[in-house]
């Protein structure tokens, strides 16, 4: 058994390998030893415990089904002798032997049919088991996913979340179809199928089963080489498919550089490599192939002789059926033996999956509701920061991203926040839905500290819209109405007018049933947003906060939503981020951030009298074409 | 299906019972197209002999092959019978001359076992490898004609259907071809054990036969109940797939909206109906695990019964009998397998039609045989009386004349759909004009060898485009032969690199998809620098519309200053800067020039640019449609 670990091991490597530089970082070192190919393959088994009835039908099928199964050589056997009988002795009984002939024949198709219900039967259930864990891994994993904190998702790739949950459950759910039951019924079958051949004759036996340890290893072998190698392969394509999208999304920068021969040579590099490891896979699969065959038509050829000579020595017992029986024994063996290649495949590739499944639902959320954690009552509305500090923590270290962050925003005031790329306004805004916490310092609402009231409650309360504008592949007014399921048509509609939308849905085709998203009509950036900003302001949000999300919105068009938003707004407190001074010009306190600090504050017209980074930056936004001359052409 | 299309039409404000839904990502295959797919199509077939023809040298062994397999494979419960007939069960048992026989039969026993292995390695491997061969021949020949192809079909093309020809397609038509080889080996083989029951005894032949071959029908009606239960499964499972794909990349509107719960219950239906799916699927597929048993069961005891009777009444010898029961065991895999490669052909054809109709797309653009490379390139543009059109009858430029003198830059300006970027398009040839002549340095842009066109002429794109290598393998891009020095200056002169070196891996740093790991401002500074190095003498550039923060917007006219320093320019300019600081703007509209002249002039001038210029916006993106309409109006009322 200590190759068979080993060789795990070396299979589990690479995507180990693979998840530490590819950014999916284990909680803690402690969490990636618990996680080791046993402890792995253990949980998935436990999981498999939990349906303890399946399992034990499971088991007296896999009895059932083996011991039919070796009643068909024997019947042959017998069929054989029944008939060889009349040949060999003269004063046989000929109805008699007729009558057997015909028992013998009965028997055999009644073990046929039970035989294949049984193995029906015992598959069927390893498959419903296997099922109902991907099932159940695949509600644990998307239930997991929508808890865990931004900051994972920040740091966990997309792409690779996804993998884990279509492959790797899929790799867990494989493993338990094949590697579980199957594995009991190759020690049944072929320990049941071993006894009875040594009974016959231990001799003969030996030789008909000599092919089966050579057999297993190399099919253990070549599955093991297989899956690699077609992981290898994958890789590879995965790359050419990369390179050929990236070539046809961009086919207008391919043909205006004239880079067709460099993007044929791009092709051909990663189009031969994938060339190769497919051939190298065709070799491993023809010569393993050919090497198990081989073995096994081996030992039949010896079974053959030696089988034939025992006939033909008088003083040997040894009949004709018996050879017969053998014969067939060792048909139906081998196309078990062949299988063990793929439960211990199987087993190498549940334990990776099951490690890289596990790793992702035993992360705890970094962000979630505080034991006994009470619901946020809103009395007036108002948002307070006190001396906030916040620093992300990566692998590059401690990064401080604000400092000392202190502001209150009352119902009906506007707070607007401006400063350089990288100031930390979107943290600062992702930190009132508790999106991420403080390091230091302290968030209220009403009084109360966001961090002890329920997670529900608060983003209940807070209204976040977002820079990048994610759409749903769904009709529009599902999208708007997305924080809020059971919404009635008029209430969407009026926050579609507000954003400024409702004409342009209703001149759609499709209207608001209109199919938006991935797949779905293409709106602009601007009408994204707008979207956005229906779909927060649809939840009546006691504070909302506009995170750079005007930016793709002509001037003219925000202008009129802040208009419609007034009324809307009139109570509530409302926090405007934005590179664009005209969209916070009218706020009531304007902070100005850079490097995490806010530099100055103050309205507007007090910040310009003031004089400083404010001033400069409304120099440069209101008059571009008179601070600088960009073409150097003088006008 | 989870959710039908009539199911989702329902779904409205009445229907207070269920939350709103989100769908996820649609399966992309037809159930239909799949299940019923094309027939056979001659067409297809010969074309695709193109591909196969320079392998069938190697094919033809392979051909050989296989049917040496199948002749090895019959051969071996042929000789056993002989042996139980001859040795065994023969009067002379037990002498000396027997047992040296029996050392005989097992050494031809060996000896087809030998040839079997032999060919069966042969057979895979040649057949493996020429469909290896052909698989990477027919995407080759698929990706390189579209790199030729007229931009106007790429226009209209969908990169993902592309790429499912490219991909899914292809891989069809080498399944088809592995199949198509060793379903002639399966072929071979019934046509062998039916010949070789028949001459034992034509009577029991009869009779295994009669059973046996009910597996064909049985499987004839089973198989496309099967593939539709599999096919549904699968696409259940696709629905599921796009759903969680759906909810990771919205995850962070999830959580804002505290949609988890609701989310969850509707994941939750997803998934009940894979796993029905699924288990039924699975229920289905293993019933012919069952059929098999049984009907070879009923084989094996008629042969027992009926055969073991002829023998009793010496109308049969002993070891036939046992051969029946070993042929029959042969039986059952090549009519599964031949069943299942039906499904592989039609499938193949389609795929084939699929195929052959990209590889029919006609390259309308070419070089001619008297096309030139363009070499001393003075860097003047000019277009005369051209027109042009993507459609017949709709000229979406009409009489085009300008000239750009060599090193001016040249604003173009008009409203969308007035014609600018069609202006750019066709510099590079990426469409044929109707009318007129386009000449870069003096020479018609039909007469010059398209590679060099690329040589001569640069272009930045409105949305910035980066591959998704290294910074450094994106700014040199296709020159290949600039320094690494070269691509730093590059960096440098466009003010990328001080934010290029701030990265993890600074020059080598690889960008996620297209970029996804910078800014747009830094993307568009990446492509302006890819730009300088290919070092053209005319540049193309069509200003981004998007909005960028001040500060890059600072850096970003900077680097515009230093890419068009000594080059042709021709911008799509949307900022009033950029448009400024040009020598010479043309107003576009409809196609047509309207006004052309510097900044100060067209002011003086008092038409439609001095109209779009009051209305006091940063940028002509701005101004909203009906505002433009106004003015285009108004200029059109005062011009007359």
């Amino acid at each position: 058994m200590g190759f068979l670990i080993n060789l795990l091991k070396r299979l589990a490597m690479p995507s180990a390998v693979a998840t530490a530089t590819g950014g999916a970082k284990p909680a803690t070192d402690s969490a990636s030893d618990s996680l080791g190919s046993w402890n792995v393959l253990s949980r998935i088994i436990r999981m498999a415990f939990g349906y303890p009835w399946l399992l034990a039908a499971g088991l007296v099928m896999i009895l059932l089904a083996s011991i039919f199964q070796l009643f068909i050589p024997l019947l042959i056997g017998d069929g054989v002798n029944t008939v060889e009988e009349v040949l060999t002795s003269q004063d046989a009984d000929m109805d008699a032997l007729r009558w057997s002939l015909v028992t013998i024949a009965l028997g055999l198709l009644v073990s046929a049919v039970l035989r294949g219900v049984f193995t029906f039967g015992h598959m069927y259930i390893s498959e419903s088991v296997a099922q109902q864990i991907g099932y159940r891994l695949r509600m644990l994993y998307y239930e997991k996913l929508q808890r865990l904190s931004f900051a994972y998702h920040d740091r966990v790739h997309t792409g690779d979340l996804l993998t884990r949950g279509l492959l790797d459950i899929e790799g867990v759910r494989s493993f338990a179809s094949r590697g579980l039951l199957r594995v009991v019924y190759l020690v049944v079958f072929v320990g049941t199928g071993t006894f009875l051949m040594m009974r016959e004759d231990w001799q003969l036996a030996l030789l008909s089963l000599s092919f089966v340890p050579f057999a297993a290893w190399r099919s253990i072998v070549a599955r093991l080489q297989t899956s690699q190698g077609w992981r290898r392969y994958q890789e590879e394509m995965g790359r050419l498919t990369k390179i050929m999208d990236e070539n046809l999304k961009g086919i207008r920068v391919v043909r205006s550089f004239s880079a067709e021969p460099y993007e044929m040579d791009k092709y051909d590099t990663s189009s031969n490599e994938a060339f190769r490891r497919a051939y190298r896979l065709v070799t491993v699969r023809a010569t393993n192939l050919s090497l198990i065959t081989l073995a096994f038509l081996g030992a039949m050829s010896l079974v053959l002789l030696f089988g034939g000579l025992k006939v033909l020595d008088e003083n040997d017992p040894f009949s004709l059926g018996q050879l017969a029986q053998f014969l067939a024994f060792m048909s139906i063996l081998q196309n078990p033996v062949r299988q063990l290649g793929m439960v211990v495949a199987g087993w190498a590739q549940g334990a990776t999956s099951g490690k890289r499944l596990f790793e992702v639902l035993d992360e705890v959320p970094e962000i979630d509701d505080r034991p006994g954690a009470k619901d946020l009552v809103i009395t007036d509305g108002i948002l307070r920061f006190e001396h906030i500090n916040f620093a992300y923590m990566d692998e590059f270290g401690d990064e401080q991203v604000l400092t000392d962050i202190t502001f209150e925003a009352r119902p009906g005031h506007t707070i607007g926040i401006v400063g350089p790329p990288g100031s930390g306004k979107s943290t600062l805004a992702h930190m009132v839905p508790r999106f991420y916490d403080p390091t230091a310092g302290r968030i209220l609402i009403d009084g109360q500290d966001i961090s002890e009231v329920t997670l529900a409650s608060l983003r209940r309360a807070v209204g976040v819209v977002e820079q990048d504008t994610f759409l749903f592949t769904t009709s529009i007014d599902n999208n708007v109405a997305y924080g809020d399921p059971w919404a009635e048509h008029r209430s969407i509609e009026s926050a579609t007018s507000n954003a400024q939308m409702n004409e342009y849905i209703e001149r759609l085709p499709g209207g608001y049933g209109t199919l938006v998203g991935e797949r779905g009509v293409t709106l602009s950036g601007g009408q994204r947003q707008r979207l956005s900003i229906a779909r927060s302001i649809m939840l009546h949000p006691q504070i909302i906060v506009f995170d750079d999300s005007t930016a793709a919105i002509d001037a003219a068009t925000e202008q009129r939503i802040r208009a419609a938003l007034q009324e809307v707004t009139a109570d509530r407190a409302t926090i405007i981020i934005s590179h664009r001074l005209s969209s916070l010009m009218h706020a009531n306190e304007i902070l100005f951030l850079e490097g995490g600090r806010i530099l100055e504050r103050g309205s507007h017209a007090e910040l310009l009298a003031q004089g400083g980074k404010y001033r400069d930056l409304y120099e440069l936004q209101i008059r571009p074409e008179d601070s600088q001359d960009p073409m150097g052409s003088g006008v | 299906m989870a959710q039908t299309e009539a199911e989702r039409g329902n779904q409205t404000a009445d229907d207070q019972s269920r939350p709103r839904w989100v769908d996820g990502r649609r399966p992309t295959g037809d159930l239909d197209e799949e299940i019923f797919a094309a027939g056979f199509s001659g067409d297809v077939v010969r074309r695709f002999w193109g591909f196969v023809r320079p392998y069938r040298g190697v094919l033809i062994i392979g051909l050989i092959a296989v049917l040496i397999f199948a002749a090895s494979t019959l051969a071996l419960p042929w000789i056993v019978r002989t042996t139980v007939n001859d040795i065994l069960a023969s009067d002379e048992g037990g002498t000396s001359g027997s047992r040296t026989a029996m050392f005989w039969m097992v050494g031809a026993f060996a000896g087809a076992v030998i040839l079997h292995v032999l060919m069966g390695y042969l057979q895979n491997l040649v057949v493996g490898r020429v469909a290896e061969h052909i698989l990477i021949d027919l995407r080759r020949a698929m990706y390189e004609h579209l790199q030729r192809v007229s931009m106007s079909f790429m226009d209209k093309t969908e990169v993902g259907r592309m790429m499912s020809r490219l991909q899914g397609d292809v891989a069809a038509l080498q399944e088809f071809l592995e199949t198509a080889v060793v379903s002639v080996g399966d072929f071979v083989l019934l046509f062998g054990i039916v010949i070789a029951m028949l001459i034992m005894d034509w009577r029991l032949a009869l009779l295994t036969f009669a059973v046996v071959s009910t597996l064909a029908i049985v499987r004839a009606v089973w198989l496309p109940i099967a593939r539709r239960a599999f096919l549904y499964s699968r696409q259940t499972s696709s629905i599921v797939s796009g759903a969680l794909a759906e909810n990771i990349n919205g995850v962070r509107v999830v959580q804002g909206m505290s949609r988890e719960h609701v989310n969850l219950e509707l994941f939750q239906e997803k998934t009940d109906e894979q796993l029905r799916a699924a288990k039924r699927a699975a229920r289905i597929g293993l019933v012919m695990i069952a059929l098999v048993d049984t009907l070879s069961g009923a084989a094996m005891a008629i042969i027992i019964v009926v055969g073991g009777s002829m023998v009793m009444n010496h109308s049969l010898e002993i070891g036939s009998m046992l051969a029946f029961i070993l042929y029959v065991q042969l039986f059952f895999d090549p009519i599964r397998s031949i069943t299942m490669h039906y499904a592989v052909f039609q499938r193949a054809m389609a795929s084939g039609e699929r195929i052959f109709e990209v590889l029919d797309v006609p390259v309308d653009i070419q070089d001619k045989e008297e096309s030139e490379p363009l070499v001393d390139n003075d860097g003047s543009v000019e277009f005369k009386d051209v027109t042009f059109g993507y459609l017949e009858h709709e000229a979406i430029l009409k009489n085009i004349n300008f000239r750009v003198e060599p090193g001016e830059t040249v604003a173009l300006v008009g409203p969308t759909g007035s014609g600018k970027t069609s202006i750019t398009s066709l510099l590079h040839r990426f469409y044929d004009i109707w009318e007129g002549e386009i000449l870069i340095g003096g020479k018609a842009v039909r007469d010059i060898e398209l590679s060099s066109l690329g040589d001569n002429i640069g272009m930045v794109l409105q949305e910035p485009y980066l591959f998704s290598s290294t910074i450094y393998e994106n700014i040199r891009y296709n020159k290949i032969d600039a320094t690494r020095e070269e691509v730093v200056a590059a960096a440098r002169a466009v003010g990328a690199h001080e934010f290029i070196m701030r990265l993890p891996n600074g020059y080598d740093t690889p960008l996620e998809q297209r970029g996804g790991n910078l800014s747009l401002g830094q993307r568009q500074l990446i492509s302006f620098a890819r730009a300088i190095v290919a070092d053209t003498k005319i540049l193309i550039l069509d200003e981004a519309t998007a909005s960028i923060d001040s500060y890059t917007e600072l850096l970003i006219q900077q680097a515009l200053a230093r890419l068009l320093e000594g080059r042709t320019g021709i911008v799509i300019a949307h900022r009033l800067a950029t448009i400024r600081g040009a020598d010479r703007i043309i107003v576009l509209q409809n196609g047509e020039i309207i006004e052309t002249g510097n900044h100060d002039e067209l002011i003086a001038l008092g038409g439609l640019y001095a109209r779009l210029y009051s209305m006091n916006y940063a940028s002509f993106d701005d101004i909203p449609d009906d505002l433009i309409a106004e003015a285009v109006e108004y200029s059109r009322t005062a011009a007359s």
